[in-house]
């Protein structure tokens, strides 16, 4: 008896000592992260402190982003989407070039939006402070923030007048750069692609349906949906096209995009007037 | 008989340190050991949140919680439809609490006895004290969205022998034209308290309700201006999209709350609103009025009488006026303390005041029939409360409570009346910890003390003063499923 403990005394510490790296580099712990409550937002005349943010974390947040901000919060294994991994540092909404961490201001916009589609509610009851508070929160459990500096925010020229042939140029646009391939030709989300979609952690992801009626999920002003596709949702499969699409032609391929939601505009109003049709996947390049 | 009386309040004190010792013994474990609280668990199961998302400590609503019950039910993310339910949810959450309780009541007439009678040969006043183990009411809420903007409440709720009646049945029309602003509720519902009694963090006979939403001076009798019961009637409320201003207006049957039109035709309308402002780190600050301004009946055209003719339900006329109006505000300082407070000024008619009104429960004996006049110097009774209720919010999971409620009368409806006749001053204190905190059920570990104390409404028998002191003392497992 006093031998066979013998080997397995010997034996427990050495599997534990192996183990041990490959726990720490996979997952951060409490111990990590009380590291970093030292993390802090800027947004406007505003400062946010992680720690002040600790108490709502945990009344609001926790249970689907989890303790560790890993994403595991105890309602994840229910939810679709999944609720997002902080410690990752991808985030879908930014004003930054994609690849790029998000500024202060865009996680503030995010917490107050929150998410159609998700269950992320709009959080816009909670004080300024308390959001720019979180955003430091959540900003200690990537150590992303540590090593890099935010992105710049990228450039959006001033919007041009809805015109007729704003709206037909944006058409090519639509079809050069192949949006239909995921969000269909008239945006219903059933291009021959979007079955097939994942995001980067490999879970199955539905692109956008502009028909339905409900928000894009980084905004829905005119400005939200030019910045969506000039900066790519990080994390899903839909790229940046900021090296593909001009900045006047990106404004002409919003206009477009109007045409399919289901809220009234005057891009809408337009399309029907012009008896636009959709695109067609066959047609020679530059003859929609 | 002193020296009983001296061995019982020695018995007390000894019984009220050993309760304050394990109180406190309680507390310590729960501040030291808390870790990562409740709501209606079926909302919480179908989003995903956790109970501390929408209550400050379940039930009682914070503002997050508040947005999500103006806007019908609905977090407005496009996840509220049913479709997006798994089809075997179904939205029911049932509340029941086991407890042990200690009630005791100051002067209560009870019957002498002389040496050797079996017949009751006298009176006297003392104090009654009864404690025991027991239960509270079981409530069935089930509430939810019948379709995106269609949403429901129906709460079939029981005494503790399970004696059901409806509290809530509500159907509601979300976000008319598209807008906020525009709701509109149909059925037995709350009213738009912004410190809601539905939702109080108390249980006791007297501290489980608010004093100054129930009020009637003695001897008065307006049974329908009790803002604290839930009412029949239709509610038109709006509110902003981050909900900071409010408003609602509700016309009811003055009938608190009673289905089966009992009463009569009056009506009574109740209106509020509130605008909330961001103070920074110290958190968001409401401030807000109600007015609750209706008629009762104060004339039956039958009662109990030699003919053993019986009150013909519904046949209340000679309709009389009452209102009750005051400020409301909800301060918040910091993350941890916040600070409730409603005023009230409350007038009723000289006709309820003298002992008109609801003869049909037979709360009152006098009927308003022709020819009757009030008594010479009748007036308007009318009164004047505050209450003020803090609470230190530990984590989510742990809530101390206070509250602190006085009504004083300002005129009493006969002259000579002593002017402190029927003035009442409360306050109850405790704490409720939830052990654990999930989004799927709820448990809280209660415990409470409250005193009532009401001036001059105990029987004299030559006593220097009738004021009845009642205190209560309870601890119990609030949990619901």
């Amino acid at each position: 008896m006093r031998t066979r403990l013998g080997k397995w005394s010997l034996l427990l510490p050495a599997a534990a000592l192996l183990a041990l790296p490959g726990i720490s580099s996979a997952q951060l712990t409490q111990q990590d992260l009380a590291q970093k409550l030292t993390a802090e937002s800027h947004v406007a005349n505003m400062t946010g402190h992680a720690k002040s943010a600790a108490a709502d974390y945990r009344r609001y947040c926790v249970g689907c982003h989890g303790e560790l901000g890993d994403g595991n919060g105890e309602n994840a294994v229910w939810l679709d989407p999944k609720p997002r991994n902080f410690q990752l540092g991808v985030f879908k909404c930014r004003s930054t070039p994609t690849g790029t961490l998000p500024t202060d201001s865009d996680l503030f916009d995010s917490i107050g939006r929150g998410f159609d589609r998700s269950n992320m509610p709009i959080w816009n009851t909670l004080t300024k402070q308390q959001r720019v508070d979180l955003v430091a929160w959540i900003k200690h459990f990537s150590p992303r923030w540590a090593n890099e500096k935010s992105g710049d925010p990228i450039t959006i020229p001033p919007e041009p007048e809805v015109t007729p042939e704003r709206i037909k140029a944006g058409r090519e646009v639509f079809a050069r750069v192949q949006c239909w391939k995921c969000h269909g030709v008239a945006g219903q989300a059933n291009g021959p692609s979007a079955s097939t979609l994942t995001d980067d952690l490999g879970r199955p992801i539905l692109p956008y349906n502009f028909t339905e009626g409900s928000r894009p999920k980084c905004g829905d002003t005119d400005k939200d949906i030019y910045r969506i596709f000039m900066t790519g949702l990080d994390g899903t499969p839909m790229p940046s096209f900021a090296d593909n699409i001009k900045p006047e032609e990106a404004w002409d391929l919003v206009f477009y995009l109007r045409t399919f939601m289901a809220q009234p505009s005057k891009e809408k109003a337009m399309a029907k007037q012009l008896g636009l049709k959709p695109v067609d996947p066959n047609a020679p390049a530059g003859q929609q | 008989m002193h020296a009983l009386l001296g061995l019982r309040l020695r018995s007390n004190f000894r019984f009220a340190t050993s309760f304050a010792a394990l109180a406190l013994v309680v507390a310590s474990v729960v501040l030291t050991c808390s870790q990562p609280a409740h709501a209606l668990p079926a909302f919480a199961r179908k989003y995903g949140l956790r109970c501390s998302a929408c209550h400050e400590s379940w039930p009682m609503l914070n503002y997050f919680g508040q947005k999500f019950k103006d806007n019908g039910y609905q977090l407005m993310n496009d996840r509220d439809a049913p479709i997006w339910q798994n089809p075997g949810y179904w939205p029911v959450t049932f509340r029941i609490i086991p407890l042990w309780h200690r009630v005791s009541t100051g002067k209560v007439l009870v019957d002498t006895y002389t040496a050797g009678s079996t017949t009751p040969t006298g009176s006297a006043v003392q104090r009654v004290t009864s404690s025991g183990f027991d239960l509270s009411g079981l409530d069935f809420h089930t509430g939810g969205i019948l379709e995106k903007n269609f949403s429901f409440y129906v709460l079939p709720s029981s005494d503790a022998t399970a004696s059901f009646h409806f509290e809530t049945v509500m159907a509601r029309l979300d976000n008319l034209f598209g807008s906020s602003w525009l709701n509109v509720k149909l059925g037995k519902f709350e009213l738009d308290n912004l410190l809601s009694e539905k939702r109080i963090l108390t249980l006791t006979g007297n501290g489980g309700v608010y004093q100054l939403y129930h009020f009637v001076p003695q001897g008065d009798g307006n049974i329908f201006g009790q803002m604290g019961d839930n009412q029949l009637g239709l509610e038109v409320m709006g509110h902003s999209y981050d909900d900071r201003t409010r408003y609602s207006a509700a016309l009811l049957s003055s009938s608190d709350g009673t289905v089966g039109l009992p009463y009569g035709n009056g009506y009574t309308g109740f209106f509020a609103a509130s605008q909330a402002f961001d103070a920074g780190k110290l958190g968001v600050q409401r401030v807000g009025f109600y007015a609750m301004v209706g008629e009762a009946p104060t004339t039956w055209l039958t009662q109990t009488g030699p003919s053993g003719s019986m009150v013909i339900p519904g046949s209340g006329i000679g309709n009389k006026g009452f209102s009750r109006e005051g400020f409301v505000g909800q301060f918040y300082f910091g993350q941890h303390v916040d600070l409730q407070v409603v005023t009230q000024h409350g007038e009723d008619s000289a006709w309820f005041g003298q002992g008109y009104g609801d003869l049909i429960d037979g709360v009152v004996a006098g009927n308003n029939t022709t020819g009757t006049t009030l008594p010479a110097g009748s007036r308007s009774p009318t009164w004047n409360g505050v209450l003020l209720e803090p609470h230190y919010v530990y984590s989510p999971q742990l809530i101390f409570i206070g509250r602190y409620e006085t009504i004083r009368m300002s005129q009493q409806s006969t002259p000579g009346t002593p002017s402190s006749f029927g003035n009442i001053s409360t306050y109850t204190i405790g704490y409720r910890y939830n052990p654990f905190m999930t989004s799927r059920a709820g448990f809280a570990w209660h415990n409470e003390y409250n005193w009532l104390h009401q001036d001059g409404t105990g029987p004299t028998l030559g006593l220097n003063s009738a004021n009845v002191n009642t205190s209560e003392l309870l601890l119990g497992f609030d949990f619901d499923f």
